[in-house]
């Protein structure tokens, strides 16, 4: 146990270390996405292809475990069909049990099953990727700021999708200088939260995912994919929400307008 | 003299009127407000997704019930005997107090004979969900007075230990207070000996 | 709360409610009837909207509860599902949630609205304290509710804040532990949390009964600062402030709708969307906006008991503001210097506020001292000194008088 603990110390220490740095990180680069502003609405295909990115790649490492597979067919998200789900769903494996003789057995995913996780524990998550646990990518988007600023993430939001976009693409070669303080097992990325050394080695590169569609698969394309995939995940409700908060102000207005002329008739008879 | 009342009068037309739509429109505004707070209490979309299980037939042996839970409730399984068949089959319709098979599976209500109760060429499964109809107790096996009695041994029927209704071997209710026969779910065979309930 | 009633139900139902129970004829005396002066602006609407803000939250609230669980290891994902699988759920969370900040945002107004017109000097100095004790509990409330959703800032700022409560002298750390039922923040405290999370805004309701029960007393303030004088200087509060109550309260819903749809999560922080990890600080700690002017005076001192009085001692300072304030006339709009005074603090409490989500390093320190000692010196010294060196400018003789002054002459209707 006390072994597991530090093990798990170590590791999160090695994860989140660098308070300072992370004060004034480089912002993130401003790509812009189709659901950004009051009517912006997910790019279905491009959610598609994310999931695509996400299932070949960042599942060997990184969880979704808020995320079911029957999400991938509900309205305002990638708009898989039903049977596209369950197809989908079945290619995970997932853990059940316990059968009749109290194992734990694998079958395939069904849709009401959640996401699986690629590591049992978060001690093994450590052990198997340098002590550095691989976060969860349900709410990635919502968790990471691309950007600071009180006026200035009012205008153009916390830039959750583009610090992923940028995290993806934004690893370089250190310069002299800091090369020579490179730790063991590090990647130089000048856009990471915490610092600028990052355990996740850069994780895609061009042409490594194959799209259905045909659509051009270099590195910027499947990070834009990848991180709008993300954004979806992490707010599923944002297109139901803006439909909503739309009819909602149209009637406060109605409303507020009447309410306007009432204050002022009940007034007159003063004046 | 007449001017000056048209002019009130039409004054006070115009702020009824301006009054009742604004009415008209918080009222409607209030009633539209409410129904979130009403939804939310409605299954979830987890809840919907849970709706199926899988159930193995094969272990079950001729004369035994398996009690499993779906969607919260418990479902009984029983692999009948000849014996409970042929008792359910020679009860007449008429005597039933619910001629309504009360399955999920059955097209229209052709009444509630065993035959409609089960699969053809299944009848020896009777799967239906052990929630009393009266108001929810678990009927208990193998008790009552409608199952097949061989000496002191009753075997098939159910008794439900709240309040005394009985059940048949078909699952059909015999004894009130109960109203209805016990629900068949929706269920299909998947395999021979495999079914997915939901 | 007021006289005996002269109110006739006219018909028989009602007369014989009227002998049993004459409910109908104290809301028509206290709410409805209730003479109010006639020139509030819409700075007076904001009593009416905390009112029904308060009935917001506790019903979404409320609602959430059914959907929530208040243990560590399903708190963060009970909200998830919330957010995710419960019909609405989205809504109803980011109602509650941009609701607390909503309500901060209309308190702070209503609080400087009263310094503006002076509506604590007597007779409504009840009346003021009974306010900031609601803006206490209201804080209490809103930190315990932050901690329930158990991220990342959730956790750590249960950790700091009840960890100001170690800075007590010789029991601190006993207070600590009892607070925390633990070690540390822990399942015990985020049960506790919940529970008073629950309770405490039913106590809030019952305090504002009291606040209005004292406002019902002297009556309302208003713009002129000075008392009414008879039934001309008065407009029955419906439906004259029913209507106009009823319309800012709109205006401001639209403001909040804007953020619950457009801009959930913007007066939040995204730390908390990481699930709490006992085991790792985030990188900045800063509390939720409303609590940062406090947090900057908390930083000021560098010593940790003085800091924490520091902190506590800048909310209680509210209740003796009546008596530090020395001037007779209320409203600042006939006392010159005062207004001067009194923009000057309200830029520094803002001010205060951005110091507090800045990191406690370089020119950040220095100016939090600073604003943090003109802070009491406005309480301590200005307020007091203003009062009794200040010539006002005259005052109108009476509210309608004031009120016809203002109107622009206009021509009577022809008949």
């Amino acid at each position: 146990m006390k072994k597991k603990l530090s093990l798990l110390v170590a590791g999160l220490v090695a994860f989140a270390v660098p308070a300072k740095a992370a004060e004034e990180g480089t912002p993130a680069k401003g790509i812009s996405y189709s659901f950004e502003g009051p009517f912006g609405t997910f790019d279905r295909a491009q959610l598609q292809r994310g999931y695509k990115v996400y299932k070949e790649v960042c599942s060997g490492c990184h969880s979704m475990k808020y995320v079911a597979f029957r999400n991938l067919s509900d309205k305002g998200g990638p708009a898989f069909t039903v049977e596209q789900t369950k197809a989908l769903a079945a290619t995970f494996t997932v853990k059940d049990g316990p059968d009749k003789d109290g194992n734990m057995f694998d079958r395939p995913g069904l849709p009401s099953d959640y996401f699986p996780s690629p590591f049992p524990n978060p001690e093994a998550a450590a052990a198997a990727n340098g002590g550095a646990i691989p976060p969860d990518l349900s709410l990635i988007t919502k968790a990471r700021e691309g950007w600071h600023g009180t006026f200035n993430q009012l205008v153009n939001g916390i830039g959750g999708p583009q610090y992923v976009y940028s995290l993806i693409t934004g690893y370089s070669e250190p310069d002299e200088a800091l090369k020579k303080e490179q730790p063991e097992g590090k990647y130089y990325n000048k856009y990471f939260a915490s610092g600028h050394w990052i355990s996740m080695p850069p994780p895609l590169a061009d042409g490594q995912v194959t799209f259905d569609d045909g659509a051009p698969n270099t590195l910027d394309d499947m990070a834009r994919d990848v991180s709008a995939y993300l954004a979806w995940t992490a707010e599923p409700k944002m297109e139901e929400r803006k439909q909503t908060g739309f009819m909602v102000l149209i009637y406060l207005a109605v409303l507020a307008g009447l309410m306007y002329f009432v204050k002022k008739r009940v007034w007159s008879d003063l004046h | 003299m007449r001017l000056v009342s048209t002019a009130v009068h039409a004054d006070v037309n115009r702020r009824d009127f301006l009054m009742v739509a604004t009415g008209a429109v918080a009222g409607v505004g209030a009633a539209l407000v409410a129904w979130p707070f009403i939804s939310q209490m409605n299954p979830d979309a987890s809840v919907l997704a849970l709706s199926s299980v899988e159930v193995d037939l094969a272990p079950i042996a001729e004369g035994q019930s398996i009690i499993i839970k779906w969607r919260g409730n418990p479902l009984i399984i029983r692999h009948r005997s000849q014996a409970d068949i042929d008792t359910a089959k020679a009860v007449k319709v008429s005597d039933l107090l619910d001629n309504n098979p009360r399955n999920a599976n059955a097209k229209g209500n052709d009444g509630a004979t065993d035959a409609n109760r089960v699969v053809d060429g299944k009848e020896q499964f009777l799967v239906m969900l052990g929630v009393c109809t009266h108001l929810g107790c678990v009927p208990q096996g193998d008790l009552g007075d409608y199952g097949v009695v061989t000496g002191n041994a009753t075997t098939g029927g159910w008794l439900c230990p709240c309040h005394g209704s009985q059940y048949d071997t078909a699952g059909r209710v015999r004894r009130g207070p109960a109203p209805e026969n016990l629900p068949v779910p929706p269920y299909v065979y998947l395999t021979d000996t495999k079914i997915r309930v939901g | 709360m007021s006289g005996p009633s002269n109110y006739q139900p006219t018909s028989a139902f009602g007369k014989w409610m009227h002998e049993r129970l004459p409910i109908y004829a104290f809301v028509k005396e206290t709410a409805l009837d209730f003479p109010t002066p006639k020139n509030l602006n819409y700075w007076f609407t904001f009593g009416g909207i905390l009112a029904v803000m308060l009935v917001v939250q506790i019903i979404t609230g409320i609602v959430l509860v059914m959907h929530y669980t208040p243990q560590t290891d399903m708190a963060f994902s009970s909200v998830e599902h919330i957010m995710r699988d419960v019909n609405y759920g989205w809504m109803l969370r980011y109602m509650h949630m941009n609701g607390a900040s909503m309500f901060f945002i209309a308190v702070y107004i209503h609080m400087f609205r009263g310094m503006y017109y002076g509506s604590y000097k007597a007779p409504r100095e009840v009346l003021w304290m009974i306010g900031v004790i609601i803006y206490l509990i209201m804080m209490a409330t809103a930190f315990m509710g932050y901690v329930l959703p158990w991220g990342q800032m959730s956790f750590w700022g249960a950790k700091v804040i009840t960890n100001l409560f170690s800075a007590i002298p010789f029991v601190g750390d006993t207070v600590t532990t009892w607070l925390w039922g633990g070690y540390s923040v822990d399942n015990p405290t985020l049960n506790r949390f919940f529970s008073l999370h629950y309770l405490l805004p039913f106590v809030l309701a019952g305090v504002v009964f009291l606040h209005i029960w004292a406002l019902h007393v002297p009556g309302n303030n208003n713009p002129t600062g000075i008392s009414v004088k008879g039934p001309q200087d008065t407009v029955p509060f419906h439906p004259y402030y029913t209507m106009k109550d009823g319309f800012a309260i709109l205006v401001f819903f639209i403001f909040y709708g804007i953020f619950v749809f457009y801009g959930p999560n913007y007066m939040g922080d995204a730390v908390n969307y990481v699930p709490a990890n006992p085991l790792v600080t985030p990188a900045h700690i800063k509390p939720e906006w409303y609590y940062l002017p406090f947090y900057a005076i908390l930083r000021a001192v560098p010593d940790k008991l003085l800091g924490v009085i520091a902190m506590f001692s800048s909310i209680l300072i509210l209740l003796a503001l009546p008596w530090l304030d020395t001037s007779r006339v209320r409203s600042g709009n006939y006392r010159p210097i005062f207004r001067g005074f009194f923009w000057v603090f309200a830029i520094v409490c803002v001010a205060l506020g951005y110091i507090g989500s800045k990191p406690p390093e370089g020119s950040y320190v220095l100016w939090g001292r600073i604003l943090a000692f003109y802070y009491f010196f406005h309480f301590i010294v200005i307020l007091p000194l203003v009062g009794l060196l200040e010539s006002p400018k005259p005052l109108p003789s009476s509210i309608s008088d004031d009120v016809l002054a203002k109107r622009k002459p206009m021509l009577a209707p022809a008949e």
